[in-house]
């Protein structure tokens, strides 16, 4: 019997069903990565306590969405590009001046001096009426405040131009100066829907 | 003959393309280990310009460990059913403001205990949505203790 000679696959289509594969990968692949503004919920009190603790009126900086998107803050209308300024003014603070929070002489670890921390809270309310996107956009100002006066104290502590080039040590004693300390009130229905 | 007299025209030499396949391969692979296929199929309207803006973003790192709630409005093809009122949606389904604590202690469950206090809730809200939702929403997972809370935005350009 003759051997029968096997023939040889013809690869040369292989590119073709290569590319076919790779154009569907192409085309289904999602490569975005999910990115957002990162935030921490006060967790609920145990028991319902009054806060008798009076917190003075020139520490706080208190900001009102409203139902329209319209910003009052400490009691004044506000518009929104002037809201990182007016954040930074307040949490970075002067000790010359009475109407900026007040400032506590503290001994940080990693730093030599003693510093001066104010103690503002910056308190953030909201309608429910109010959009998500003019919410996500005061606060995403405020995060810029805090985040560009970090990268301030960072160059005048450490020398270093931006917060995230510190090591964790350093980053921790940046954090004790300057916390972030945004508090959010349960919102009221002030303006209706 | 003279030194700079007509070349000889050279027969043009074809490349191999015996290693295009290999090449496509390659990146083929590369797609493939790459690729992501979305697992949830949104009910409600909220595509990527759909989130709002921000600048000071953070990337949000382990996946495995995030918890999504979408909040938006029903899809035209389930407006009948559920109304053009802003929902939420967890996994593929609409869910109430009280099924969220059920939502996060499944999500926990899943998770190894050690990786539990790494866990975050990732809010994917159209940005037009009234606050009252959300705050509802935040106030339910202050219940079931997920502090951890990203609010999803894309980059400001």
């Amino acid at each position: 019997m003759a051997k029968r000679e096997i023939g040889e696959i013809n690869a040369g289509s292989m590119a073709d069903i290569a590319f076919l594969l790779l154009i569907f990968f192409l085309v289904t692949t999602t490569m975005d990565v999910d990115t957002g503004i990162a935030r921490q919920l006060p967790p609920i009190p145990e028991e319902k306590q009054e806060t008798t603790e009076e917190i003075k009126e020139r520490n706080i900086f208190a900001v009102l969405i409203n139902a329209q998107d319209r910003l009052l803050v400490n009691g004044r209308p506000m518009e929104i590009d002037v809201l990182r300024e007016k954040a930074i003014e307040f949490i970075k603070s002067d000790p010359n001046n009475v109407k900026l929070p007040e400032m506590e002489e503290m001994q940080i670890k990693g730093i030599n001096k003693p510093v001066l921390v104010p103690v503002g809270i910056i308190s953030l309310r909201n309608d429910r009426g109010t959009t998500y996107g003019r919410y996500i956009e005061v606060q995403n100002e405020l995060v810029a405040a805090y985040n560009e006066i970090r990268d301030e104290a960072a160059f005048e502590y450490f020398g270093k131009r931006k917060y995230d080039d510190l090591n964790e040590e350093q980053q921790e004693a940046i954090r004790q100066i300057y916390p972030q300390r945004i508090s959010e009130a349960e919102p009221k229905n002030i303006g209706g829907n | 003959m003279s030194k700079f007299g007509k070349k000889k025209k050279k027969a043009s030499v074809g490349i191999s393309t015996a290693s295009l396949p290999d090449i496509v391969f390659m990146i083929l692979f590369f797609f493939m280990v790459t690729t992501v296929m979305r697992e949830v199929e949104l009910k409600i309207e909220l595509t990527n310009s759909d989130l709002p803006q921000a600048t000071e973003i953070k990337k949000l790192e382990k996946k495995s460990l995030v918890s999504y709630i979408y909040v938006g409005k029903p899809r035209p093809n389930f407006q009948r059913m559920y109304g053009t009122e802003p929902r939420i949606q967890l996994n593929s389904q609409f869910a109430d403001l009280s099924d969220i604590y059920e939502y996060i202690l499944a999500e926990r469950a899943q998770r190894d205990e050690a990786e539990v206090p790494f866990m975050t809730t990732s809010l994917k809200v159209h940005q037009e949505t009234k606050m009252g939702i959300v705050t509802d929403i935040k106030q339910e997972l202050r219940k079931a203790s997920a502090l951890k809370l990203n609010y999803s935005a894309r980059k400001e350009n």
